[in-house]
């Protein structure tokens, strides 16, 4: 069968660095047992059996599940997908195309997490499947090419920056010219035109200086706070970077962004390069750890969720454990901190209606649904609006819109419907990759921004203009 | 791989690889699975017990497009099952072996509601909540109820007749289906119903709602819409025991009351359920009530008031009202989460069905734990207490050698045990494949004859869900009862896990 030798065995495929040029290798703590494999699965923490157990096949997770949403297919569905998993580790079922196309084709949005009332903690299941993928599916040619362009792009902000400022990527890092030697050209372009509508124009923005290594506490000192820079952040968000360090700063806080600070990994751990993931685990530990603070804030939901998870991601390295239990302990998302430390600094009005987005990765993946909107709530004459069908992903996640343009698009346009049903005058959610991919599709009009702009915003009393002149003026009722 | 554990014509054909492209470009080439891997994700319902991979499945998008799938199946004659969100509780959505699953998933149109007459016609794949979400901002709402309804579709509503916690005051889906557009098991189309319940002639709207996907698939569905009551008032009571819960019930009804809803959760599905959604329910009761009264508000208040007394009088140690409709929604939440929770307490579960005259209650209740006992497993209870449906949820452990068969005995002694009462083995989740076996503990032969004479006038070969509800010798062995090991098993040339 061809699914056969298109399989790497088991003993090549662990471990492998998957060709990031600073990913480490595994210790010796992270080697699997010898033996035989678990099904389709090697040893190295192959999917839990108890967890899978949890799942009784109720079905409570099919309607908010994105991609059962779209294609009405059950085996795309949380309940499908587990139920592969079972089959998969019994050795009932082959790792082939079907097999794997139906891992990728989740978003990971962790909606079904928090629909499932047998608590089948689906999150983690399938972040151990997707590593299991990685080593033990060869993926197609075209397919590695391009997810190794993305991991040697996004998470390396002077690459990103020099891409998106010098033009598309697509004709200026001559990938054209790559592909079309390839001959893989014609599968690829509707990923590489994804990719190019996704960046925003670089030079309508201003290219933020970095973040200063130290911003004190405005008054006494409440906390110390290390930032999180972030890679695509720092790019392309670089304005609410900013914002938040302010926003901390005002708050009482005094704000460390250490200078080694590089990739936290997230991308890399949702779409199971382990080693990759781990290897910038260690490296931000080690930055945050130079710097002594007792919390650790970040701007990026999808960021965030993946540092909480640190303990586990570095459970078998002997070195790191503890430390990175102890780092994730640390980890909190702005809206979670800000809400925690209560305000000192006083707001001023900031009149609109906005929209407020619920990034999967922050209310699904880490339960912060409330604080964002209490955050929110201290802005004087802000109204914000809950988005219909708020549990859906609009189709960011992660890497998932450059390799899954298809269904992405649909959910972003869906997403934006309902968006637009409430009529604000903004948009606000607090994920780099949802503001990307909502913006893709958004009417022009209405403004996008981080929760923490417009407490900024608040605070400083500049004026947002949220509303124009010309817009809508009965809104601010 | 497991074959059929059902009785199909022995003529029946196969999907060879022809008839599959034949299907491809009937549809189109992504609307049909036939590859093992996906297969296996259709093998059963929400009842994992039984299990049976089919041949392909089929996605239609229309009712020609169905049309076509069965038109395909009644040329070759092979079996087909259909399937709306796999969450039948009775194995009704089994696959057959060879056969087909036309899945309706796809079908999730809503057409533009008949606000003034109260009517509106869906596609069966769209979910019994999104016909009361769609119908909101006029006031009007979908009255049947099962606690899956944010999941489950109004097609596998039809086809078991489904009800729900407030099917006590407002009846089952049959009440509520004014018509319906129907693929018969020949691919002909056909309207049955009208502008109303009553019709002249036969009711053959009535026939096919409940006949679990034997007689026809519905295609085209128009409901009856509800006005929203004016007034809601909930309320959890605790029991020191289920008697004394069971006592306040009859208590309730006596007085001439007609709740929306009565329901009982014991102990342990309580804890289940306080694990899931955290609704409040206190977790050191034996019982608790959930009861509801809606209609004008003077008359709800009225009603309300005398319930709490009632409760109070037999027994009940704490009262909780609903001081709003968030703490309402959220005690509803708790417990229509019952049965999904059971993952939190268990990993694998079977679920009954009974049901029993009400002041049978008690008894059934001590009964049940005594078989529990016997059998070594642990049974939570969750009902519709108003109309003394039961669902006892048989709590096993599939890795557990023999546990999946002592529970599966366990689950059958229960259903049967509630005929024996006077009662039936099946409230409003259906036969299925599970309750097959014990239909002639209910109806004399005659009976059976009599139905499958009518399931004969709608599918004359068999072909549309073959082997449920009717028992056959093949998946009962000769006498029905419980289960025991069929000789086909112990050679090991079919499988039922």
């Amino acid at each position: 069968m061809p699914q056969e030798t298109a399989r790497r065995s088991e003993d090549t495929g662990r471990g492998d660095t998957d060709g990031g040029d600073d990913s480490g290798a595994m210790t010796a703590g992270m080697q699997a047992e010898q033996g035989p494999v678990a099904g389709v699965f090697d040893l190295l923490h192959p999917p839990s059996g108890e967890l899978i157990d949890d799942c009784v096949h109720c079905g409570f997770c099919l309607p908010t599940c994105p991609t059962y949403l779209l294609e009405g297919i059950e085996t795309n569905s949380p309940r499908g997908r587990i139920y592969l998993m079972k089959a998969g580790k019994a050795g009932e079922v082959e790792m082939d195309e079907e097999f794997v196309g139906n891992f990728d084709a989740c978003l990971g949005c962790m909606a079904c997490v928090t629909a499932c009332p047998s608590g089948v903690k689906y999150d983690q299941l399938i972040e151990a499947v997707r590593p299991q993928i990685e080593r033990n599916w060869e993926r197609t040619r075209a397919d590695k090419l391009f997810r190794t362009m993305i991991f040697s792009l996004f998470p390396y902000p002077s690459r990103l920056r020099a891409a998106a400022f010098f033009g598309t990527l697509y004709q200026r890092l001559g990938l054209h010219r790559l592909l079309d030697a390839t001959g893989l050209l014609e599968r690829l372009p509707a990923r590489l035109r994804a990719m190019e509508a996704l960046l925003p124009d670089l030079s309508m923005r201003s290219v933020v200086a970095r973040q200063p290594a130290f911003t004190p506490a405005v008054g006494p000192s409440r906390r110390r706070v290390g930032i999180l820079s972030g890679c695509v952040q720092r790019v392309f968000f670089g304005d609410v970077n900013a914002a938040a360090t302010r926003v901390l700063a005002a708050e009482g806080c005094d704000v460390v962004a250490p200078r080694s600070q590089q990739c936290c990994g997230a991308l890399s751990s949702h779409a199971g390069r382990e080693p990759e993931a781990i290897a910038r685990a260690r490296n931000l530990i080690d930055a945050f750890e130079s710097v002594e603070v007792d919390t650790v804030v970040v701007t990026v939901a999808g960021c965030g969720s993946s540092m909480k998870e640190y303990g586990v991601l570095l459970r078998d390295d002997p070195d790191y454990a503890d430390r990175a239990a102890d780092f994730s302990a640390k980890v909190r998302d702005i809206s979670e901190l800000l809400d925690e430390l209560g305000s000192v600094a006083p707001r001023h009005p900031v009149p609109g209606r906005v929209a407020y987005h619920d990034a999967c990765h922050l209310g699904h993946a880490q339960g912060i649904t409330a604080q964002p909107r209490a955050v929110l709530a201290t802005i004087p004459e802000l109204r914000v609006l809950d988005i219909p069908e708020a549990e859906i992903c609009c189709g960011s996640a992660g890497i998932y819109n450059l390799v899954q343009p298809e269904p992405a698009e649909r959910l972003g346009r869906r997403k934006v419907e309902h968006i637009e049903e409430t009529r604000p005058d903004a948009v606000v959610t607090s994920n780099a990759g949802c503001l990307l991919q909502i913006r893709r599709y958004l009417d022009a009009g209405v403004p996008l921004f981080h929760p923490v702009q417009l407490l900024d915003a608040s605070i400083r009393g500049t004026d947002l203009s949220l509303i124009s002149a010309d817009q809508n003026p009965s809104s601010t009722t | 791989m497991s074959a059929q554990l059902v009785d199909v014509d022995h003529q029946a054909g196969v999907v060879t690889d022809e008839l599959a492209e034949e299907l491809r470009r009937r549809l189109t080439p992504d609307r049909i699975i036939t590859d093992e891997t996906r297969l296996r994700t259709f093998e059963c319902d929400a009842i994992t017990g039984y299990r049976v991979v089919p041949a392909l499945v089929a996605f239609p998008e229309t009712t020609e497009e169905v049309a076509a799938v069965v038109g395909v199946c009644a040329r070759e004659h092979i079996p087909y099952v259909a399937r709306g969100a796999g969450t039948g509780l009775s194995g009704g959505a089994l696959p057959v072996a060879e056969g087909i699953v036309i899945s309706l998933a796809r079908m999730r149109k809503v057409l533009p509601p008949d606000v003034d007459n109260q009517r509106m016609t869906v596609e069966p794949g769209v979910t019994n909540a999104d016909i009361s979400k769609a119908v909101a901002a006029h006031d009007l709402y979908f009255a049947p109820d099962p606690s899956s309804q944010i999941v489950c579709t109004i097609g596998g509503n039809i086809a078991e007749n489904s009800g729900g916690a407030h099917c006590l005051k407002y009846g089952f889906t049959t009440n509520h289906v004014y018509a319906m557009t129907l693929v018969l098991p020949d691919a002909s189309v056909v309207t049955v119903g009208g502008d109303g319940i009553e019709q002249c002639g036969p009711d053959l709207r009535g026939a096919v709602i409940g006949s679990e996907g034997t007689l026809a698939i519905a295609t085209s569905i128009t409901v009856r819409l509800l006005r929203k009551p004016e007034d809601v008032q909930t309320m959890v009571a605790d029991f020191p025991s289920a008697a004394q819960a069971g006592e306040a019930v009859s208590g309730i009804i006596a007085a001439g009351i007609v709740p929306a809803a009565v329901e009982m959760l014991d102990e342990l599905a309580i804890e289940a359920c306080e694990a899931a959604v955290h609704a409040g329910y206190s977790l050191d009761t034996a019982a608790a009530l959930v009861v509801e009264i809606d209609g004008p508000a003077a008359q709800c208040e009225e009603d309300f008031d005398r319930v709490q007394e009632i409760c109070q009088e037999a027994g009940s140690t704490h009262v909780r009202v609903a001081a709003d409709a968030g703490e309402r929604m959220l005690i509803w939440k708790g417990r229509k989460a019952a049965f999904a929770a059971m993952g939190r307490i268990s990993p694998d579960y079977f679920v009954q069905d009974g049901v029993i005259p009400r002041t049978k209650l008690g008894e059934v209740l001590a009964r049940m734990e005594e078989m529990a006992s016997e059998a070594g497993l642990r049974v939570a209870n969750v009902f519709h207490a108003g109309d003394g449906n039961l669902h006892p949820l048989v709590l096993y452990n599939a890795a557990t050698e023999g546990e999946s068969e002592r529970g599966e005995e366990l689950s059958t002694a229960i259903a049967e045990l509630c005929v024996e009462m006077g009662g039936s083995i099946t409230g409003e989740h259906g036969v299925g494949t599970d309750k097959a076996c014990s239909m002639p503990k209910m109806f004399s032969e005659d009976d059976l004859e009599v139905m499958k004479r009518l399931r004969a006038a709608f599918d004359p070969t068999g072909i549309s869900n073959p082997g449920k509800i009717f028992p056959t010798p093949r998946l009962c062995g000769e006498k029905p009862g419980p289960y025991r090991e069929h000789p086909l098993e112990a050679s090991g040339q079919i499988e039922r896990m």
